[in-house]
C-alpha cells in the first residue's frame, strides 16, 4: 500500500502533500506519542486525534511518511509548516479513529506486531 | 579519539519547540551516513529526553558527541530532580500534570523508551539541584 491508497481508502483530504508513492507497511493509531515511539515499526502511517506540532516531530523521529488526522480535525499552520519541511504527508479523514483503523486493517495494513 | 561535538540549549518555555535538537542531530547523522536504525534509536531516545526536560525541568541543554562507532549524549537540567529513579523507570509511572497528557505525553513511557533504544543509560539526579542523563548508542554495527 502507498500513501495515495490510504487517502483513497479513508476518503481523505490532503492538507500537506509529501511523496504519495511512498510505501506504507504498518499503521499505528494513538493519541499518546510515547506509545507511538515505543511500538511503531518501519514505514508506518500514524492515525491520531491529537493536533499539535509534537505529532509531526514524533513522525519525524520514526521516519513516518504520513499522518492521518481523524474525525476531520484541522491542524494549524505551524503544524503544516513543520510537515512540509520534513516531506511528511498530512491527511484528514471524516472517519473516527476506530473506523479509520478498521478500514486500513480490512485493506491489508497491520500493526506490524503479532499482538 | 575525537568526534563531532554539538551543543543545544533546550527552552523550557515552548513545548512546541521540544524536539528541535533531536531533529537536528538526526539530520546530522543522516548526512554523515550512519545506518537508519541507529539514527532512529538516537533520535527517539534524545527526543523523549528533550520532552522530559521541557515537561519536568523547565529546559536545560544537550551535549552530543558523534564518534565512528557510537553517539554519546548528555542531557542536563536544573530541574527538581527525580525522587525515585526506580519508579520513574517503570512503564506507566508518571508524575506529569494532566495538561501534558493532553499534549500526547506523560504516559510514563519516557525513561523506559530511552532505556529501550540506547545501549547505555545513566542517571545522576539530586533533589532540588537537577538531573544529568548520559546516553550512549552504538552505531554502524
Amino acid at each position: 500500500m502507498v500513501v495515495k491508497d490510504i487517502i483513497d481508502i479513508l476518503e481523505g483530504e490532503i492538507i500537506c502533500e509529501g511523496d504519495l508513492t511512498k510505501e506504507i507497511k504498518t499503521a499505528c493509531g494513538s493519541d499518546m506519542m510515547s506509545d507511538v515511539l515505543a511500538f511503531v515499526k518501519d514505514q508506518s502511517v500514524l492515525l491520531t486525534g491529537l493536533v499539535n506540532p509534537q505529532v509531526v516531530r514524533t513522525a519525524e523521529m520514526m521516519d513516518m511518511a504520513c499522518i492521518v488526522f481523524v474525525r476531520g480535525k484541522d491542524p494549524d499552520q505551524s503544524i503544516i509548516d513543520l510537515a512540509e519541511m520534513r516531506d511528511i504527508t498530512l491527511i484528514k479523514t471524516k472517519y473516527r479513529m476506530f473506523t479509520a483503523c478498521g478500514k486500513l486493517y480490512a485493506n491489508g495494513l497491520s500493526g506490524g506486531t503479532k499482538i | 579519539m575525537s568526534g563531532i561535538h554539538l551543543h543545544y540549549e533546550v527552552s523550557g518555555e515552548d513545548f512546541t519547540r521540544a524536539g528541535e535538537a533531536s531533529g537536528s542531530v538526526k539530520k546530522r547523522l543522516k548526512s554523515l551516513g550512519y545506518n537508519t536504525d541507529a539514527i532512529r534509536r538516537v533520535a527517539i531516545a534524545m527526543y523523549e529526553a528533550e520532552i522530559n526536560m521541557v515537561i519536568h525541568a523547565d529546559g536545560g541543554y544537550c551535549d552530543v558527541d558523534i564518534f565512528p562507532d557510537r553517539v554519546e549524549i548528555l542531557l542536563a537540567d536544573h530541574g527538581p530532580g527525580i525522587p525515585d529513579v526506580d519508579k520513574a523507570m517503570q512503564e506507566g509511572y508518571s508524575t506529569a500534570p494532566d495538561n501534558v497528557r493532553s499534549l500526547g505525553f506523560g504516559a510514563g513511557m519516557g525513561l523506559p523508551n530511552i532505556k529501550k533504544y540506547t545501549d547505555e543509560m545513566r542517571i545522576e539526579t539530586t533533589i532540588g539541584v537537577g538531573t544529568n542523563l548520559y546516553l550512549t548508542v552504538k552505531v554502524n554495527e
